[in-house]
């Protein structure tokens, strides 16, 4: 892992409350997000985080860790550092664009009741 | 079908159009947070912080989830994490209590089950951590707050596991307080936690059933075995009743957490709740509760029980406890013997990268 994967995982996994205190050295394995597919058919979910040394561990944790009762036939894990995210607010104008454009869905049109199979 | 805005966004029937063009996208792209991740919570932004309050009271008054990176009061997201730290480091201090039976358990088949119940304890300590690091706490600093005793873990696993029979009574009564206090828990404000609790309550009722089973399989046997779930039962009833917290007159915090919907139910609602699930528990087992004043009350259509000993709760949370030293201890341990195995795996990790990035 180099320095600047070190200091990006820092900055995910926290500024925490207490980060200053105590001499201790910090956990130097990366936080993974991790994505299951509970079965075929269904599409990947996120159902939480974990730290791994690397992938392949990421992989190994996320199985004992979320799958302890049959709950995915497959996993995803992928370095928290390398997801980018929007903004959380849902007021958030980013989603403007979509809100003023009702034609995309299907009652914006009217068809008489005479029509059948529509 | 309508369209995915079924709930918040609009439909064909709100808003003006065609009127109204839609914003320019660049405008539009959040608040960068520098130094955070894209996932952790951030610290909000100072501008407009009367609007952005108001935003989080009404979320939480129309009772929606607050998620990792939506703006929320300072004391919340210190609530917050104080009340899931303390989770989870109560799961993980709750192993030692019967993992110190796995080796002694006896037959294969308790012993395999005693297995699952201690791992799936570490496993909610872990999904614990994992939702409390979405508030920006650093997992590392956690188990040292915890191994140095600044951040505290549920009471009752300062109680000594003398016989198997404890076993039974753990998955009963202490397993059983705990859904008690957790089910309503799947529904606290702050998102990932709920989420967690809901993955947890759906394992907890595995270790509830494995217990009683587990003590009615004892009552079976013979006297001394009927005697040895007694004596556990009698221990265990009190710190069971204790995990609920001190009485809602003495929790200051309650009232603020069940505005913040972080609580559903005061302590004392919750206790009453086990007593009354409890009661019938114990005589289709066969056992006594160790209360001469527990008794059905018709009028209050609930059990009255009996004063809790509080200085005996106080005592205990305060570092007093029978087994307090002995478990700090074995956390510290292993925490510490475990240094070089996380400082070896993260060297390999090191090292397959930089061989991999040579040969590309």
């Amino acid at each position: 892992m180099s320095s600047s994967d070190m200091s990006r995982d820092m900055s995910t996994t926290g500024m925490g409350a207490g980060s200053d205190v105590s001499g201790e050295p910090r956990s130097n394995w990366p936080l993974f997000e991790v994505f299951l597919r509970s079965k075929r058919g269904l599409n990947h979910v996120h159902v939480g985080s974990l730290h791994a040394a690397d992938a392949t561990m990421a992989l190994h944790h996320a199985r004992d860790l979320y799958t302890r009762r049959n709950e995915g036939v497959s996993i995803w894990v992928v370095k928290a550092a390398d997801i980018t995210a929007s903004s959380p607010d849902e007021k958030d104008p980013f989603f403007a664009p979509s809100g003023d454009k009702v034609y995309r869905h299907p009652t914006f049109y009217e068809i008489p009741q005479s029509v059948p199979h529509i | 079908m309508t369209g995915p805005g079924a709930e918040s966004g609009p439909g064909p029937q709100v808003g003006p159009w065609p009127e109204t063009g839609a914003r320019p996208l660049q405008e539009g792209i959040g608040p960068v947070q520098p130094g955070l991740g894209a996932l952790t919570s951030g610290t909000g932004v100072a501008a407009d912080a009367g609007g952005l309050e108001q935003h989080f009271e009404e979320t939480i008054a129309r009772d929606r989830r607050i998620e990792p990176r939506d703006w929320m009061p300072d004391a919340y997201r210190k609530t917050m994490i104080r009340q899931i730290a303390q989770h989870a480091h109560s799961e993980i201090i709750g192993m030692q209590p019967e993992g110190n039976w796995v080796t002694r358990a006896p037959s294969l088949r308790r012993k395999a089950i005693l297995l699952a119940k201690v791992q799936d304890e570490a496993g909610h300590g872990l999904y614990l951590y994992s939702a409390v690091e979405t508030l920006g706490a650093d997992r590392a600093d956690l188990t040292d707050r915890l191994i140095t005793g600044r951040q505290k873990y549920s009471s009752i696993f300062n109680y000594p596991t003398l016989t198997f029979a404890d076993v039974g009574v753990i998955g009963w009564l202490v397993d059983g307080a705990a859904i008690c206090n957790q089910v309503p828990l799947c529904r606290s404000s702050y998102g990932p936690y709920a989420r967690a609790m809901i993955r947890i309550c759906k394992e907890e009722s595995f270790h509830q059933r494995q217990g009683y089973e587990l003590l009615m399989t004892m009552m079976r046997g013979t006297s001394a075995q009927r005697e040895m779930v007694q004596d556990a039962t009698n221990r265990w009833w009190w710190p069971s009743l204790m995990m609920f917290g001190p009485p809602d007159g003495q929790s200051p915090n309650t009232e603020q957490s069940m505005r913040w919907r972080i609580k559903r139910h005061t302590n004392d609602d919750l206790r009453q709740r086990f007593v009354d699930m409890t009661v019938p528990q114990a005589e289709a087992l066969g056992v006594t509760l160790p209360d001469p004043e527990l008794r059905w009350n018709a009028e209050r259509d609930h059990y009255d029980f009996g004063e809790i000993d509080w200085s005996e709760f106080k005592r205990v949370i305060g570092g007093n406890g029978p087994c307090n030293a002995q478990r700090i201890a074995a956390r510290r341990a292993a925490h510490e013997g475990g240094a070089w195995v996380r400082e070896a795996a993260a060297a390999h990790a090191a090292k397959v990268a930089a061989r991999a990035e040579a040969a590309a």
